[in-house]
């Protein structure tokens, strides 16, 4: 494409069956403590 | 649901509900714009700007990605797969500390309860109660904190012993992190995390006029000069291990890339700094009046993290700036959020456990204790019955599934409601996902060029 890069390679709703372990850490155990961000935990199935 | 910005001359789109990201030229951004590209008259108007041909092939790439479910798809509710068991418990091994920062929200280790230090058999109670109730999950996560853990290390050896020892029994595996101020760090201490603990989080505030201003001796001294030296002496050893330098600004510090620059500066390549939560009365809270500037300065700390990244003596990484776009959370994690009260729970030295750390205190959520388990299903079903899409405020946030709906405990220290999010915390968030994002896009163009 020329107008537009996707920065992406999956969508949210790829493979849901195969997601949803919950094997991944809680975000508060990280460094935050206080302001919950979720988004840069890590998945422990990739 | 599409979020589209411009910063720091980048342009960029979010679509919520698949999580794709994409970086616009300055004509698809026009067009995505207000959804200027499904109203005829925007359309005309834009047609003053750019070639028929031009805008033509642009919104067939728009289409591309409508088509392919990548902008403006729809929304998926997921019915909840994960089971909430137990796995991870933040340890109040000491209601004592060896500093008094003003800004504590635990009263200055205590957490308005009187000082004391977790027994051995409370500690180990608080392991067995969370084996019992972590299901099927082997990774089980202990962060020890206060107060100061160090105060109480002894027991938290023999904590960590008593962890080693169950989890091959159990086929667990702990995971244990350190929450410290940093006094009581010695050669024999900074030996023993490093060998055992995944990640250690070290609060320090930045520079020194900063750090003592809050971070105070019993005596009322800055703590800077005791504690920076411990901090890059585990550092130093930590053998590329996982730490944090963490701090906390305030309203006296809205200019805080220069305390992470200093930290940086110190050795300190893994920093995290975060916004106090207080009263909004105390002289030193973040109030309306501030969120303009401290988004401005979340800017500049961008682009001083971008300039930072060409040069290797100046890396560093900032927490809040580690969005994994590909590799992250699942949608599931994303739509529960933090798990307080569900996955997580704080224990006291006194045993009881609390929804988190941040609830410790308020009598009002002690949700049971070690000795009989959870005995207060009023609180686990409270905590267990949110989501992003259970809160009002988040239903239609573009950035519900990054910060997944933000901090509990926030939202009820200011709203009294654990579904009604803290503004200012959330305005704040949204900043910081725009900032990871203009990031990510300039860290791209650098690996093409």
């Amino acid at each position: 494409m020329k107008h537009i890069k996707t920065l992406t390679k999956s969508k949210l709703t790829d493979n849901l069956n195969n997601k949803g372990c919950g094997e991944c850490q809680t975000s508060c155990q990280s460094a935050c403590k206080t302001s919950c961000t979720v988004g840069n935990q890590k998945c422990e199935n990739n | 649901m599409v979020h589209v910005f411009k910063l720091n001359d980048v342009n960029a789109a979010v679509d919520t509900n698949s999580g794709s990201v994409h970086i616009l030229d300055d004509i698809t951004y026009d067009l995505l714009k207000e959804d200027s590209f499904k109203d005829k008259y925007k359309l005309e108007k834009l047609s003053d700007k750019y070639t028929k041909e031009n805008i033509n092939e642009a919104l067939k790439e728009i289409q591309y990605l409508i088509d392919n479910k990548m902008l403006y798809s729809e929304e998926v509710i997921l019915k909840n797969k994960i089971k909430p068991v137990f796995k991870a418990l933040c340890l109040n091994v000491a209601h004592d500390c060896n500093l008094k920062c003003d800004y504590c929200f635990a009263s200055q280790g205590d957490f308005g309860g009187k000082r004391c230090l977790m027994p051995f058999e409370v500690g180990k109670k608080a392991f067995d109660f969370l084996i019992q109730n972590s299901g099927n999950r082997r990774n089980l996560e202990v962060d020890f904190f206060g107060g100061e853990p160090l105060m109480n290390f002894d027991t938290v050896k023999r904590l960590v012993e008593y962890g080693r020892k169950i989890e091959k029994e159990k086929n667990k595996n702990f995971r244990f992190t350190i929450t410290t101020n940093g006094v009581l760090l010695d050669d024999d201490k900074i030996d023993y995390i490093n060998k055992n603990f995944v990640n250690v989080v070290l609060s320090l505030d930045g520079r020194k006029e900063i750090n003592d201003n809050m971070r105070k001796t019993v005596n009322n001294q800055g703590s800077y000069d005791i504690i920076v030296k411990n901090f890059q002496n585990i550092v130093n050893k930590r053998n590329g291990e996982t730490y944090f330098a963490r701090g906390t600004f305030t309203n006296k510090n809205l200019d805080f890339t220069n305390d992470v620059k200093h930290m940086r500066d110190l050795g300190f390549k893994s920093i995290s700094i975060e916004p106090v939560v207080t009263d909004p009365q105390e002289e030193y809270a973040l109030r309306e009046e501030h969120i303009e500037v401290i988004k401005k300065e979340y800017e500049k700390l961008a682009l001083e993290y971008l300039k930072s990244r060409k040069k290797e003596d100046k890396r560093f990484s900032f927490f809040h700036f580690n969005i994994d776009l590909n590799d992250g959370p699942c949608l599931y994690k994303k739509s529960v959020g933090c798990g307080a009260g569900t996955e997580y729970i704080a224990v006291t030295p006194e045993g009881h456990i609390y929804p988190c750390h941040q609830f410790v205190g308020n009598e009002d959520f002690i949700m049971g204790d070690v000795d009989e388990g959870i005995i207060d299903p009023k609180i686990y079903n409270m905590f267990s019955g949110v989501s992003v899409n259970s809160k009002e405020k988040c239903k239609n946030c573009w950035a519900k599934y990054y910060c997944s709906g933000g901090c509990h405990a926030n939202a009820y220290n200011f709203n009294h409601d654990i579904n009604e999010p803290f503004d200012i915390a959330c305005e704040l968030e949204k900043k910081r996902i725009e900032c990871s994002i203009m990031i990510k896009a300039k860290e791209e163009c650098m690996n093409d060029n």
